[in-house]
């Protein structure tokens, strides 16, 4: 049953991915990433992680996503324009990269006999690691095994407000 | 329990619930034309039945009928998805309220819920971020400016007091100590003096639920943070495209949130399905679920008051008092809730 699930929401999770790529207005790509984030979220749960997973729904679909189809809307940002060839350099690098990323993919699925490695199948193969998703666990994480640089983050990321706020109002 | 009867016992849950929303929604409709009329001196809907009590299935009927019209420039797939994101996600957010406590029927012990999962605020919050979609992309997609202007502002004012809404429950959360809306409930149960319920809005969580209620009141965009639909400047904002069932499915959409708002402070302040119960057992069975669709109706009824006295906020007003306001209200909260938990 998690195995059906994980490669249910997998496909789509990828699928969306693909069509986010693909797509050529801008607000359906945003469209697409939130069903990227959302099936993200299931794996998680899949996992047994139902606090992650909330989360990811409320901070990443949920606000980040909303800011972004927000300038879209703002900006009413129309059909992006293809170049018929498209880039040389992106030709270049891009072909020999994806290569080397099938190369690798392929050398893990081989080297570690199949997908059994891999953590598929929920809950019963964290066995030790028991309720590692749940609120006290993450809490326990961020608020005392990683306590400054949890810290450190939120200094930084008060660092990129301000920084945004002074870019903002530089043409007075 | 095996697994047929418990998708059975779902079924016939989720069957009830939608009915018992949609009717209380219709219902809703009524209560508030008449309520706001009466406030302001009318009589209200009174040619549908005695009362006007027939008038919901006439403006059911109406919606049903009315020709279905898509402006010929907007985004048609957007369009569609638009209502249907809206109306999903304010019904399945009934799903994780508890209405009850676990109660045993023809033998099968079963919570009075849909969903008994142990993150059901949270859950709830997720579809509520998620329902914004469903104002932004119908004004986006519309193609019109005034249904633009009223989701720019709508989403933006749902974007910003969604964070003091979620900050302004953590104070519960640090005094339940769980994410489960029924773990939540059963921490209020007991009474100070023999007579006065711990009910969170009296263990000193009032500043909090002030706090919820207006953030809440803006989360579903009504009277007096109405902006996004404010007829005397956007015609009717986000949904002034729409018309027949699509236009419906915002209505209903927008009540079935009220509800929400109103379970949810039952929920998390009032002490939910908890009150006096006596008598015999099938007193005791359903006196639970009287005291909550009572206190639930209590703020359906708060909504129309309100909606029939207050005047509307200005948009820098309603910006300027959710950023500078409520939300240093609802961290202060926070500090004071958890250093008076730690000390205790």
């Amino acid at each position: 049953m998690h195995l059906v699930l994980f490669i249910i929401f997998g496909a789509v999770c990828i699928g969306a991915a693909i069509n986010l790529l693909v797509q050529k207005h801008p607000i359906n790509s945003a469209l697409s990433l939130i069903v990227v984030m959302g099936s993200l979220a299931l794996l998680y749960l899949l996992l047994g992680a139902e606090f992650v997973a909330a989360i990811q729904v409320i901070v990443y679909a949920g606000a980040v996503m909303v800011l972004f189809v927000f300038v879209i809307m703002l900006l009413n940002a129309g059909e992006e324009e293809r170049t018929p060839h498209g880039s040389r350099v992106a030709i270049m690098l891009g072909v020999p990269g994806l290569i080397v990323g099938l190369g690798i993919g392929v050398w893990v699925v081989t080297h570690y006999a199949g997908l059994d490695r891999i953590a598929i199948g929920g809950p019963e193969i964290l066995n030790g690691t028991e309720g590692f998703g749940n609120p006290r666990s993450v809490a326990q994480l961020l608020f005392r095994d990683y306590l400054l640089p949890f810290e450190v983050t939120s200094v930084l990321i008060l660092i990129a407000i301000m920084g945004a706020v002074v870019l903002a109002r530089r043409e007075e | 329990m095996t697994i047929g009867t418990y998708i059975l016992i779902s079924v016939i849950k989720i069957v009830i619930a939608l009915f018992v929303l949609l009717t209380g929604v219709a219902y809703t409709t009524l209560a508030e034309r008449k309520i706001v009329a009466h406030i302001q001196n009318r009589w209200g809907p009174s040619r549908v039945g005695p009362f006007g009590i027939w008038q919901p299935l006439a403006d059911g009927l109406k919606f049903i009928f009315k020709e279905d019209i898509t402006p010929p420039f907007a985004y048609k797939p957007l369009y569609l998805l638009a209502p249907i994101l809206s109306l999903t996600m304010a019904l399945t957010a009934i799903a994780v309220i508890p209405i009850g406590p676990w109660i045993t029927v023809g033998g099968v012990y079963t919570p009075l819920q849909i969903a008994d999962v142990n993150i059901g605020l949270l859950i709830i919050l997720g579809l509520t971020s998620i329902g914004v979609y469903g104002v932004a992309l119908a004004g986006w997609s519309s193609n019109s400016k005034y249904s633009m202007l009223g989701s720019l502002r709508a989403t933006a004012q749902m974007v910003s007091y969604e964070i003091a809404l979620g900050l302004s429950l953590v104070g519960v959360l640090i005094y339940a100590g769980s994410f489960s809306l029924r773990d939540i409930v059963n921490a209020q149960s007991g009474t100070f003096l023999g007579f006065i319920p711990k009910w969170n809005i009296f263990t000193g969580q009032f500043v909090a639920f002030f706090i919820y209620i207006m953030a809440a009141y803006a989360e579903t965009n009504r009277i007096p943070f109405d902006l996004a639909e404010a007829e005397t400047e956007l015609v009717a904002g986000y949904h002034t495209e729409y018309s027949s069932m699509k236009f419906a499915m915002f209505f209903m959409a927008e009540y079935a949130n009220m509800f929400t708002v109103a379970c949810l402070a039952t929920v998390l302040f009032f002490g939910g399905w908890l009150g006096p119960v006596f008598g015999p057992a099938i007193l005791l069975a359903l006196l639970p679920i009287f005291w909550f669709v009572l206190k639930v109706l209590a703020f359906i009824f708060i909504y129309i008051w309100v909606r029939g006295t207050l005047p509307r906020f200005r948009y820098d007003q309603l910006m300027a008092f959710g950023w500078k306001f409520l939300l240093p209200l609802a961290i202060a909260n926070i500090l004071v809730t958890a250093l008076v938990v730690a000390l205790k």
